[in-house]
């Protein structure tokens, strides 16, 4: 059966006959993914692009739109882009930008060919499809075995200039060696309207750690679309928090797999959304290897017409014993329409593990809210203090003390523009 | 004296006593040619002398189908099934079964040995024919039929064959019948609709508390209804009632394909409490053979304060596909959903429950307990939506799987919408397996491997089973100890 084209599906194939030609790198990767592209489409965008994994977010909005090349025209505003880190790599429009970047050892912004690493899943992937058919450019780090990294900065920012709507796929590869140490805080902003549709691909060796902290600010009328793929090898440890704030409508996608034993892998998130915003966490987290250990937290606080999406999904497979699986995912409803859809999945196909998931889903406490306007706390900050510290306790596993002072002065503008 | 119990007894005596009358009965040897056609339905609805309303409706529903594709996002395998190679009207005992218990099968025999069923209804659970005939001749009996039927006019409770309410009380089916279960719902409900045979009606009328619980084990024709089951169950304004359906042995039955359709209504104040113990043919420790059992059961609360239970031990079936749900649209109405399944074997099950709130103030609990041993799959799927109007709207899930080998799967797919702020929705599942020190207790008491496990087992379900009608608690208990057999050690 044959799906009839969106404008916005129509438009990504032709920009990539268009320009595949002079697209860097080898182009057998990039048509095979076109052919993926044209056979999965974007979900939603019409009835018969429905996919179980996207039951709860339809890309008809995007599907509609049309974006142009991926080049802007307006000025960048680099106050946009907090400096968290020495090390600094700035990609602007998806383009890395050497002029305005720190770079170092190892950790490169890579104006070459985007590096498709060997974990994507571009015929699975719908918006991976997508990215390996356009992707451009993205960062390369590589931290050698046991080395430490400290601490890098990727930030992306987006500029559409008024009237115009670009498009942006950066593919970026991180690769730790045995025993490497890093932490990676990516930060993502912009202006205008635009699709930002990053893929990463994270390797990590033997005892190897990675904390990686994304703050997702993009602006009011971007669209992010985000997916992250990691393997953990024996003993490696892969620590994500995502704090989703920003986006008409935004979807992180994570896809760990613990392939040696004795991993840790935590993907933590907090949103906090009002309008008419709409956010999608999901993530699969697949236990291939023996005494591996997953935690998850996911709050989320819906205010106004927004909607909250979390799916996540624990795979155990055969063989994968002793595993410690725990998933916990809570929203807030602060008002009449808004909506959260929550699927938490266990998948178990081994005998010897404990895994367990929790979903809750509720109002602010009215004997909180009670309490604190009983000791003269006016409405509007008692709540504000509520919805603070239920989100603070997902923030807490972030240890990072930049990334923290960070990430809580993000929340604190978005509340602010919220209660506005 | 516990119904069940009064029955067996009543059959017993009567068998002993030589009833002989069952022999004379006239099989009907009706069967229709294989496959589904609008003359098919035709047949099926002429045997059944339905009024032409009911047939028309049998062919919306098979126009439906006819568009609509088997959904395959269910957890479960299996070869295609060819729905143009099934009978879709075969009369009762066309097929003949073993002429005495010598020649059933030992294995089965056994397991009746072990859950404590007495000798004549072994043969009968066995399909042994002249008990079979005799024993459904029993109850088609006035005698027994009668006295059932006349406790029950006493009150006003309508108890029947469907078939026989279409023609007695047309217009009370005609006012429900496909309005909790509309006839395009989904694939098997909408080829249900089309050739439904036989199943259940009930109605109570307002106010009345159902004297007895009704079963389909009393029931006339009961057995072997075939593949399309159609229950329909409606509780008038303040009623009562409390319906066991299936039985506690496992049955022989040639059937590979059952979809049977459930429908339930509670009007204001009603309370339904429906209860199944599903142990069809699960197949052999192959994976061979064994009923594919795709079942669509749904409540509608319609009425303020009405409430609907759902409980479920489901140990049968190579495939079970089913997920018995509530629609809460009454104010204050209450769902209840408590399910054990368990699978052994090759077996496959996807089962679960949807509760959606509509009305204010609704309430709805669900405890599943899934157990998995030697290569089975067993999946929990289940949906938990919250409407924008449901204000005050509660849930709380409780999901639990019990992994027994390191062979078989055990998955929990729950969906969870809330559009109500004041609404307030909990879910917690969790998946282990039966510890060593758990066992050691148990052992160093002096308890049997299989018992150990057979005692774990039933404490881990011990929450739903204290749902169960006592008798069927008791029997549902045993059944799970005969089904983990073979699955330790």
């Amino acid at each position: 059966m044959t799906v009839p084209m969106s404008r916005g599906e129509a438009g990504f194939l032709g920009r990539f006959e268009a320009e595949r030609a002079s697209l860097p790198g080898a182009p057998g990767p990039r048509a095979a993914a076109a052919e993926a592209f044209r056979a999965l489409g974007l979900p939603g965008a019409s009835s018969g692009r429905r996919a179980e994994a996207w039951k709860y977010t339809s890309l008809r909005a995007l599907a509609e739109a049309g974006f142009a090349g991926s080049l802007s025209v307006a000025e960048t505003d680099m106050a946009m882009v907090p400096r968290l880190a020495a090390t600094r790599l700035v990609f602007v429009d998806g383009r890395f930008r050497a002029d305005l970047s720190d770079p170092a050892p190892g950790i490169f912004g890579s104006a070459r060919a985007p590096e498709f690493g060997p974990l994507a899943q571009p015929a699975r992937d719908p918006l991976v499809a997508l990215n390996t058919m356009l992707a451009e450019d993205g960062a390369a780090i590589e931290v050698a075995d046991g080395d430490d990294a400290g601490v890098v900065q990727i930030a992306h920012l987006a500029s559409a200039a008024a009237g115009q709507a670009i498009a942006c796929h950066p593919r970026h590869l991180i690769r730790l060696g045995a025993g490497a140490r890093l932490v990676l805080l990516e930060t993502m902003s912009g202006t205008g309207r635009y699709l930002h549709n990053p893929v990463s691909e994270i390797l990590l060796g033997p005892d190897a750690a990675l904390s990686h902290l994304r703050l997702q600010e993009e602006a009011d009328d971007a669209f992010h679309l985000a997916t992250l793929y990691a393997e953990l090898a024996a003993r490696a440890r892969y620590e994500a928090f995502t704090l989703n704030l920003g986006a008409r409508l935004a979807r992180t996608e994570i896809h760990a797999r613990l392939a040696g034993p004795d991993g840790f892998v935590a993907l933590n998130a907090a949103q906090l959304l009002g309008g008419a915003q709409h956010a999608d966490m999901t993530t699969v987290v697949r236990h291939d290897a023996p005494r591996g250990a997953s935690r998850q937290t996911v709050r989320s606080v819906l205010s106004g017409r927004a909607r909250g999406v979390f799916q996540g999904r624990i795979e155990v497979a055969r063989g994968a014993q002793k595993t410690d699986g725990y998933q916990r995912s809570q929203a807030l409803l602060l008002s009449d329409a808004a909506e959260i859809d929550t699927k938490p999945e266990l998948e178990i196909f081994a005998d010897d593990v404990k895994c367990s998931h929790g979903a809750t889903v509720g109002a602010l406490d009215p004997e909180q809210l009670f309490y604190l306007r009983s000791r003269g706390v006016p409405e509007a900050p008692a709540r504000a203090m509520l919805v603070r510290a239920f989100l603070d306790e997902s923030l807490d596993a972030v240890t990072h003390k930049a990334a923290r002072a960070a990430l809580d002065a993000a929340i604190a503008r978005a509340w602010e523009r919220e209660a506005a | 004296m516990p119904a069940v119990a009064e029955t067996l007894e009543t059959v017993e005596s009567l068998a002993r006593s030589g009833y002989k009358f069952g022999f004379e009965t006239t099989i009907d040897m009706d069967v229709a040619p294989k496959g589904l056609t609008e003359d098919t339905i035709r047949l099926i609805s002429a045997r059944k002398g339905e009024p032409a309303w009911l047939l028309d409706w049998r062919f919306a529903a098979f126009a439906a189908w006819r568009k609509m594709e088997e959904p395959r996002w269910a957890r479960v395998h299996h070869t295609p099934i060819d729905y143009q190679d099934i009978h879709y009207y075969a009369a009762p005992k066309a097929k003949a079964g073993p002429a005495s218990l010598d020649e059933v099968d030992p294995e089965l025999l056994a397991t009746y040995e072990k859950l404590g069923i007495p000798l004549k209804e072994r043969a009968i659970l066995a399909g042994v024919q002249g008990a079979n005939v005799a024993v459904d001749a029993v109850f088609d009996s006035v005698s027994v039929a009668t006295t059932f039927r006349a406790t029950l006019a006493k009150s006003g409770v309508i108890f029947c064959p469907i078939s026989e309410a279409v023609r007695e009380h047309p217009d009370l089916v005609r006012q429900y019948l496909g309005t909790v279960v509309p006839v395009a719902d989904n694939f098997f409900s909408a080829l249900n609709s089309a050739v439904f045979t036989d199943g259940s009606f009930v109605y109570i009328p307002p106010g009345v508390r159902c004297p007895m619980e009704l079963s389909t084990y009393f029931r006339i024709n009961a057995r072997n209804t075939g593949q399309f089951e159609r229950t329909l169950i409606i509780a008038d304004a303040g009623a009562q009632v409390s319906y066991l359906e299936g039985c506690t042995a496992p049955q022989r039955d040639e059937n590979q394909l059952h979809a049977a359709v459930v429908e339930l209504i509670a009007l204001d104040d009603a309370k339904i409490k429906y209860s199944t113990v599903q142990n069809w043919y699960p197949g052999d420790a192959e994976g061979r053979g064994g009923i594919y059992n795709f079942v669509t059961k749904r409540g509608l609360c319609r009425g303020a304060r009405s409430r609907i239970s759902w409980t479920q031990v489901e140990t049968g079936s190579a495939i079970t596909w089913k997920y018995p749900s509530c629609v809460l649209e009454g104010d204050g109405s209450v769902g209840e959903f408590y399910s054990v399944a368990m699978t052994n074997h090759m077996q496959q099950a996807d089962t679960g429950t949807k509760m959606i709130h509509i009305g204010r103030d609704t309430r709805s609990t669900i405890v599943s307990k899934g157990i998995s041993a030697g290569k089975s799959d067993n999946t929990y799927r289940g949906l938990v939506r919250i409407g924008p109007r449901a204000s005050g709207a509660r849930n709380h899930t409780q999901c639990d799987s019990l992994l027994i080998g390191d062979r078989c799967g055990a998955h929990t797919v729950p969906y969870i919408e809330s559009r109500n702020p004041s609404a307030k929705v909990e879910h917690e599942a969790t998946t282990s397996k039966i510890s060593e020190d758990q066992m050691f207790y148990c052992r160093a008491r002096g308890l049997s491997q299989e018992d150990a496990v057979g005692l774990i087992v039933n404490g881990f379900c011990k929450e739903v089973l204290k749902e169960l009608p006592m008798e069927f608690a008791v029997e549902a208990q045993k059944l799970l100890a005969v089904s983990l057999e073979g699955s330790v050690g």
